[in-house]
């Protein structure tokens, strides 16, 4: 027998092993469903994350929410609530701070650090199971539990009502800001309110694929449908399936191997990112070329 | 008795410690049509903005049909001063332009048969169909400015106030941008404040000119305001207005007042 071959197949049974998988999927019921909320609000939030232009600042948010999380594990309170808390004053804060991106992105760049530093002093001090430590950075959607599966799914839909309550005003302010207020649109209070919005989806987030690998959700998948389409109506359709797959298909993937869940999530998600943009190159610079071309006219 | 459009009294306009303009009174009918000329600077602008409610006047009073402009705001469109979209993806054309109908109402993207059929009209009027698919920020600064108009006319507006809306147009989209207007005026006795630096394009359709100049202002017909004699006492030297086969042309402004203006020629 090659040895290469044996050395092999055990890395690969390590990522992937599909043996008693119907067992499997009943144990993890409660995480798929988690997981098919925060894939349908991930998308919804993340077209508003890419035409607002908030990338970074979803980044800054979750380490801040990291921090908020991490405090609650060192006070014994709730994850979920230190979580949450940590990403709502962050959220508010790049908000009211930062309405021009380049102020944002440098108060944004400020503070990340100073909350990831946060979080690892908390960490540090906290003397519980590691794995819950290590978990708040990179995923532990596995441990989702009957409680904070209710929480989860909650604040969700939550994200998603609001969400869809602003969605034009939203859209009308990201679009331009100026004529929205002269139509009455309130600028303020809407990107306010989006920002909340932002800082419960990025709490959410965190409890699932981690303070590190947040933007896998919140972004990937709405750059990967903003690639294909345009449509107000198609194009966050499109994010939200492109991230349910992303999160239930690498869950699904995750399930037999030892690996942690993450990885799988954001592989996939980036995959479909991939796919998409090669499947719009042509269309793109197709239209390109004709805009260039009647312009010159 | 016919309702006032716009109502300005004794109105100020402070930015800082430089008042820009001061005591403007100003009433406006339905379907009238002013032009506001002047140099940079002279407060123009910052007319439009001050009956929006963006700028505040002090001492003094505008009223929007009637009432403060809070409550009028679903009845004003808004062409602003060119400049190019924030946003590159997400948003098409047509999008842009249903905006002007339903922007300001709470709700996800849904939009009825009724409101598609308005937004094409609007678009066809300014000749951007073709723009209706395409995505804005793929757009030219003068591809946007027509999605612009047909934004803030959609919403077949009582009153409309636009900033310069020629500069980036060219003249094919500035006679569209002409007609569609006189269409408005037209049908719904829509009112319109029109900032520009060059009013003889469309000198045709003026009512009356408000013309800001130095802290003053002069505000009347074409025939009124355009004269040798009010301009001359005005900037305190001879100027002269000659008028040859429909266009005005000033001679004789004092340097600073031409170098504010930014001419092409002499035109005013």
């Amino acid at each position: 027998m090659n040895p290469a071959l044996g050395v092999a197949t055990g890395f690969w049974d390590q990522i992937f092993d599909f043996s008693d998988y119907g067992e499997l999927i009943s144990l993890v019921s409660n995480t798929l469903l988690a997981g098919l909320a925060l894939g349908l609000m991930g998308g919804l939030v993340g077209i508003f994350v890419m035409t607002r232009d908030l990338a970074f600042a979803v980044h800054g948010i979750s380490e801040l929410s990291f921090a908020g999380a991490a405090a609650a594990l060192l006070l014994g309170a709730s994850v979920v609530v230190g979580s949450i808390t940590g990403s709502l004053l962050a959220a508010i804060l790049f908000g009211l701070l930062g309405s021009k991106a380049r102020d944002r992105n440098s108060i944004v760049a400020v503070l990340m650090p100073f909350g990831l530093g946060l979080g690892i002093l908390f960490l540090a001090l906290y003397e519980g199971r590691a794995a819950n430590k290590f978990g708040l950075l990179i995923g532990q959607i596995v441990a989702v539990d009957g409680p904070e599966l209710g929480w989860l799914i909650l604040v969700s839909a939550l994200a998603i009502a609001g969400l869809l309550a602003i969605w034009r005003p939203l859209t009308f302010a990201t679009a331009d800001e100026e004529v929205a207020a002269a139509r009455g649109v309130p600028v303020t209070l809407v990107s306010v309110l989006f920002m909340v919005i932002l800082g419960l989806a990025t709490a959410v987030s965190v409890q699932i694929v981690g303070a590190l690998l947040v933007l896998a959700l919140l972004v990937t998948p709405a750059a990967a449908a903003l690639r294909v389409t345009s449509s107000p109506v198609l194009a966050p359709v499109l994010s939200m399936l492109f991230a349910v797959v992303s999160v239930v298909g690498g869950t699904l993937l995750a399930l037999g191997g030892s690996m942690p869940i993450s990885p799988y999530i954001t592989t996939v998600s980036f995959l479909i990112y991939l796919a998409c943009r090669l499947l719009a190159a042509p269309a793109s610079r197709r239209l390109k070329s004709r805009l260039n071309a009647s312009s010159a006219s | 008795m016919s309702e006032k459009v716009l109502e300005i009294q004794r109105a100020t306009l402070t930015l800082g410690e430089r008042t820009i303009w001061s005591g403007l009174d100003l009433s406006l009918e339905p379907g009238e049509f002013l032009a506001v000329i002047g140099p940079n600077g002279s407060g123009k602008t910052s007319l439009l903005k001050a009956i929006l409610g963006r700028l505040e006047i002090n001492p003094g009073s505008i009223s929007v049909f009637g009432g403060p402009v809070a409550k009028a705001r679903s009845r004003i469109g808004y062409i602003p001063q060119q400049r190019t979209a924030e946003q590159s993806a997400g948003l098409r054309g047509q999008d842009l332009v249903a905006l002007g109908i339903d922007g300001h109402v709470w709700g996800p993207p849904i939009r009825s048969r009724k409101n598609r059929e308005r937004v094409a009209k609007a678009l066809e009027q300014i000749g951007a169909e073709e723009l209706a698919k395409i995505p804005v920020g793929l757009l030219s600064g003068g591809q946007q400015q027509r999605l612009r108009v047909a934004q803030a006319l959609v919403g077949a507006p009582g009153l409309l106030l636009c900033d310069e809306p020629f500069l980036s147009l060219d003249l094919k989209y500035q006679q569209k941008l002409i007609e569609v207007i006189q269409a408005h005026r037209r049908q719904s006795a829509m009112s319109v404040v029109f900032v520009t630096h060059d009013v003889n394009p469309i000198l045709g359709m003026v009512d009356r000119i408000l013309y800001f100049t130095g802290g003053k202002f002069l505000l009347g017909t074409p025939a009124e305001v355009l004269d040798s004699g009010v301009l001359s006492e005005v900037y305190d030297t001879k100027v002269e207005v000659l008028r040859e086969k429909g266009r005005v042309n000033v001679i004789g402004l004092p340097t600073e007042a031409i170098h504010h203006h930014e001419f092409e020629g002499e035109g005013l």
